[in-house]
C-alpha cells in the first residue's frame, strides 16, 4: 500500500501564546519560536506508518509512505521532512510556496497535483493545521479527487491490502463506523494514537503498540541515519502546473484581550462556594 | 446584499440546536447586507425538521429527506445544487459541519471560513473574523470566490429563538455523487446523557488526569455536575484514558465551551485545553499546584486536593 502524507510546518504551538501581531496587524510574527511540523500532521504520520509496517518484526516495512510539505524551501521544512523520513516515511516531497501565498484552497490543488503523480492508495492528513485550525484542506482534496473523504478516523481496519477500510471516526455525538473503498482520504484525530488503532492485516491482530500521549513515534537513531540518505524531492508550483488562487484573504490579525482581573485564592469548599454565590453570583 | 442558505444538522431525526446557532448568523449576514435568508433540511426526518425550522423567519425551508446514517458523500451534492441559488451557505463548525461543507464548497469552487467567532459588515461588505493558533490569534479575512462557505463557532453564535409565523417548505431532488458509492455505512453509536449539552450548558464541570479513574470520575466529578445542573466536561489526557467518553473532551480538537461557569479539576491547563474553554465568563480552577498554567486564566483557584474538596464542594452547592 503506497499513502501520501502531507506534513505542515507551523510555529511551534505549545508556545503559541507567546506570537505576536505586526504593527499594522497584517502579518502574524512567530519570531523566536521554534517551526514545528504539525502535531496533527505527525498523529496521521503514525496511523499512515502503521498501516505499511509489521510492528512484529522491528515495524518491518511493508508500503510506502511518500510526504509532502508546502511551505518556504529552506532548512526548517527540510528538517521536518527528514524528521518523518527519520520515523520511517521513504520519501519526501517539498513543494516551495510563500506561506502568504496558500489557503485551503490552494494547498488541495497542489496535493490534488501530487496525487495525480504518486497514485497512492491513500491519503493521510492532519484534521487540522494547528496555526489555521481550519479543518478544510482534506476534505476539499478529496472532491477534488473524487475521492471519499473520512473525517477525524480513531481506528483504521483494512483489507484487501489496503482497498478497503474499515474506520471508525469520532463525531461530536459519538462514533461512526463506515466501510471505504478506496482511494481515499482521511484525516485521523487524536484516539489514532491508541495501541489497537489500525489492523494492517500484516501486523498479528493482537499486536499492541505501546500507548503514545502526546505524539507519533519517536525516531531510532537508525532511522535518524537512514533519513539523511532519504530523497527530497524538491518542486515549485509552478512546476505543478496549479493555478493557485486564493479565495481567502486575511486582512487583519489581532491578539485576543488578555482576561481582565486578579485570581483570586479562596480559603476551601466553602469559600469557593460563597464567591461563586454572592460575589460572582454565577451560581 | 447576500442571500444566506443555512444547512440545518439533524441528529436521530431533529434538527440539533447547533442549527439555531448558524441560523442567528445567518440573519446576521442578512439582516447586515438587506439580503434573506433560507434554511435546508437535509437527511432522514427532513421532512418533520423542516416544519419546526420553518418556525425561525427563514423565506423558505428547503427539505429532502435522505433515509440511511450520514455521509458527506451523500449529501454533498444536494447541498451544493441548493446551494447555487445563494450567495452564501452557513452551518455550524460541528463535527457534521466541518465534514460536511468544505465537500459542498469545493463543488461550488467557494472559499471556507471556517469556526468563525463573528461576522462583520462593513458598509455591505462582509468579513470573518475566526480564532486561529489555539485561540492564540483572531484573523480577519474575506473570502474572494464568488460562493462563500461559512462554519460558526457555537459558542459564539446563541441560538434563535422561534420568531412565529411558518416558512413555506418546499421538497427539492436529491442529487447523486459518483464518490457516495465508495462509502457505506454501517452504522452510529450516539451517546446520550441526561444532562445538558457541553455546547449550549450555562455551567460546566470538567475532570482531569488527576482523577485517575472512571470511578473516580462517577464518584468525585459527576454529583458535582449534578448538584449544579451542570455539563460534564474533560482534559484529552481523562478522554484518552478512557475515564470518559471522548464526547467530552474540551480543548482545540475537542468542544468549544464558553458558560456563564467553567469548573476546571485536576486539569492543568495546558494550552490546548485553555483553547477549548478560555472564553467562559467565571474560570474556578480546583489544582494542587497553584503554579499550573491553568491559573493563568482563573478567576478563583482553590488550591487543594480534589479528593478532599470536591465532595465537600459537592454539599456546600447542595446546601444553597
Ligand atoms: C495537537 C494537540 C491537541 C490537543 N488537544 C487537546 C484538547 O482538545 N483538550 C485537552 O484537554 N488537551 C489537549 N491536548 C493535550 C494537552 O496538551 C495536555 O496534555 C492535556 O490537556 C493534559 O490533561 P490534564 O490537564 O488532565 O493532565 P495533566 O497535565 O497531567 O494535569 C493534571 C493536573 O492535575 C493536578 N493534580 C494532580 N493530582 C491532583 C489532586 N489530587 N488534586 C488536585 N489536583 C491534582 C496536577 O497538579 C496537574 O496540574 C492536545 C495536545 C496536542 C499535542
Ligand atoms: N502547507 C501545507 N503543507 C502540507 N500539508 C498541509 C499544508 N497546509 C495544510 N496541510 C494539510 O492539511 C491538513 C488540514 O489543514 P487545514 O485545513 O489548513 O486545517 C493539515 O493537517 C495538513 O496535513
Amino acid at each position: 500500500m503506497k499513502i501520501l502524507v502531507s506534513i505542515k510546518r507551523v510555529a511551534d504551538p505549545d508556545n503559541a501564546s507567546k506570537l505576536k501581531v505586526s504593527a499594522d496587524g497584517t502579518s502574524v510574527t512567530s519570531e523566536g519560536l521554534e517551526w514545528k511540523m504539525n502535531p496533527f500532521d505527525d498523529w496521521s504520520l503514525e496511523a499512515a506508518l502503521r498501516l505499511t509496517e509489521n510492528a512484529a518484526e522491528r515495524n518491518a516495512r511493508v508500503g510506502e509512505v511518500v510526504l509532502v510539505s508546502i511551505g518556504p524551501n529552506d532548512e526548517h521544512t527540510q528538517r521536518i521532512i527528514r524528521e518523518g523520513l527519520a520515523k520511517g516515511a521513504e520519501r519526501g516531497i517539498l513543494v516551495e510556496a510563500d506561506e502568504g501565498s496558500l489557503d485551503a484552497g490552494v494547498v488541495s490543488a497542489i496535493l490534488k497535483a501530487i496525487v495525480d503523480k504518486e497514485s497512492p492508495d491513500l491519503v493521510v492528513m492532519g484534521k487540522q493545521a494547528a496555526d489555521g485550525d481550519s479543518n478544510v484542506a482534506g476534505t476539499k482534496l478529496a472532491e477534488r479527487l473524487g475521492w471519499p473523504i473520512i473525517n477525524s478516523a480513531m481506528k483504521i481496519v483494512t483489507a484487501d491490502d489496503g482497498k478497503t477500510l474499515d474506520v471508525k471516526r469520532e463525531l461530536d455525538t459519538g462514533v461512526a463506523t463506515v466501510k471505504v473503498t478506496g482511494p481515499a482520504v482521511l484525516t485521523t484525530s487524536d484516539r489514532i494514537l491508541h495501541p489497537e488503532s489500525v489492523k494492517n492485516g500484516v501486523t498479528p491482530d493482537d499486536h499492541q503498540y505501546a500507548k503514545l500521549e502526546v505524539g507519533g513515534r519517536y525516531a531510532s537513531l537508525k532511522g535518524i541515519m537512514q533519513a539523511k540518505k532519504k530523497p527530497i524531492d524538491q518542486m515549485s508550483i509552478g512546476d505543478l502546473g496549479v493555478d493557485a488562487t486564493k479565495s481567502l484573504n486575511y486582512t487583519k490579525f489581532e491578539l485576543p484581550p488578555a482576561r481582565s482581573g486578579e485570581t483570586t485564592f479562596v480559603e476551601d469548599a466553602a469559600d469557593l462556594v460563597d464567591k461563586l454565590h454572592n460575589t460572582a453570583k454565577v451560581i | 446584499m447576500a442571500n444566506v442558505l443555512v444547512v440545518a444538522e439533524l441528529l436521530e431525526g431533529k434538527a440539533r440546536k447547533t442549527t439555531l446557532c448558524a441560523v442567528t448568523a445567518a440573519k446576521q449576514i442578512a439582516e447586515g447586507t438587506g439580503g434573506s435568508f433560507d434554511i435546508l433540511s437535509i437527511g432522514e426526518g427532513a421532512g418533520a425538521s423542516a416544519d419546526e425550522l420553518s418556525g425561525y423567519g427563514a423565506g423558505k425551508v428547503l427539505k429532502a429527506e435522505i433515509a440511511g446514517g450520514y455521509i458527506c458523500e451523500k449529501y454533498a451534492a444536494t447541498v451544493a445544487e441548493a446551494g447555487k441559488g445563494y450567495d452564501i451557505l452557513v452551518a455550524c463548525a460541528s463535527a457534521y459541519g466541518k465534514d460536511l461543507l468544505p465537500r459542498v464548497a469545493e463543488k461550488l469552487n467557494a472559499g471556507v471560513a471556517s469556526d468563525i467567532s463573528s461576522v462583520n459588515i462593513d458598509g455591505g461588505k462582509l468579513s470573518y473574523t475566526r480564532p486561529m493558533y489555539a485561540g492564540n490569534v483572531s484573523g480577519t479575512l474575506e473570502i474572494t470566490t464568488d460562493k462563500q462557505v461559512v462554519t460558526v463557532r457555537q459558542s459564539e453564535f446563541d441560538a434563535a429563538e422561534a420568531s412565529g409565523g411558518a416558512s413555506p417548505t418546499e421538497d427539492i431532488a436529491i442529487q447523486s455523487d459518483p464518490a457516495a458509492d465508495k462509502v457505506e455505512f454501517l452504522g452510529v453509536e450516539v451517546v446520550k446523557s441526561e444532562r445538558p449539552e457541553l455546547t449550549d450548558a450555562d455551567v460546566v464541570v470538567s475532570g482531569g488526569r488527576a482523577l485517575k479513574s472512571a470511578e473516580n470520575f462517577a464518584n468525585i466529578i459527576e454529583p458535582l455536575v449534578d448538584a449544579l445542573g451542570a455539563a460534564m466536561g474533560a482534559s484529552r489526557a481523562a478522554c484518552d484514558a478512557g475515564y470518559v467518553p471522548a464526547e467530552l473532551q474540551v480543548g482545540q480538537t475537542g468542544k468549544v465551551v464558553a458558560p456563564k461557569l467553567y469548573i476546571a479539576i485536576g486539569i492543568s491547563g495546558a494550552i490546548q485545553h485553555l483553547a477549548g474553554m478560555k472564553g467562559s465568563k467565571t474560570i474556578v480552577a480546583i489544582n494542587k499546584d497553584k503554579e499550573a498554567p491553568i491559573a493563568q486564566v482563573a478567576d478563583y483557584f482553590l488550591v487543594a486536593d480534589l479528593f478532599d474538596v470536591v465532595p465537600a464542594l459537592t454539599d456546600a452547592v447542595k446546601k444553597l
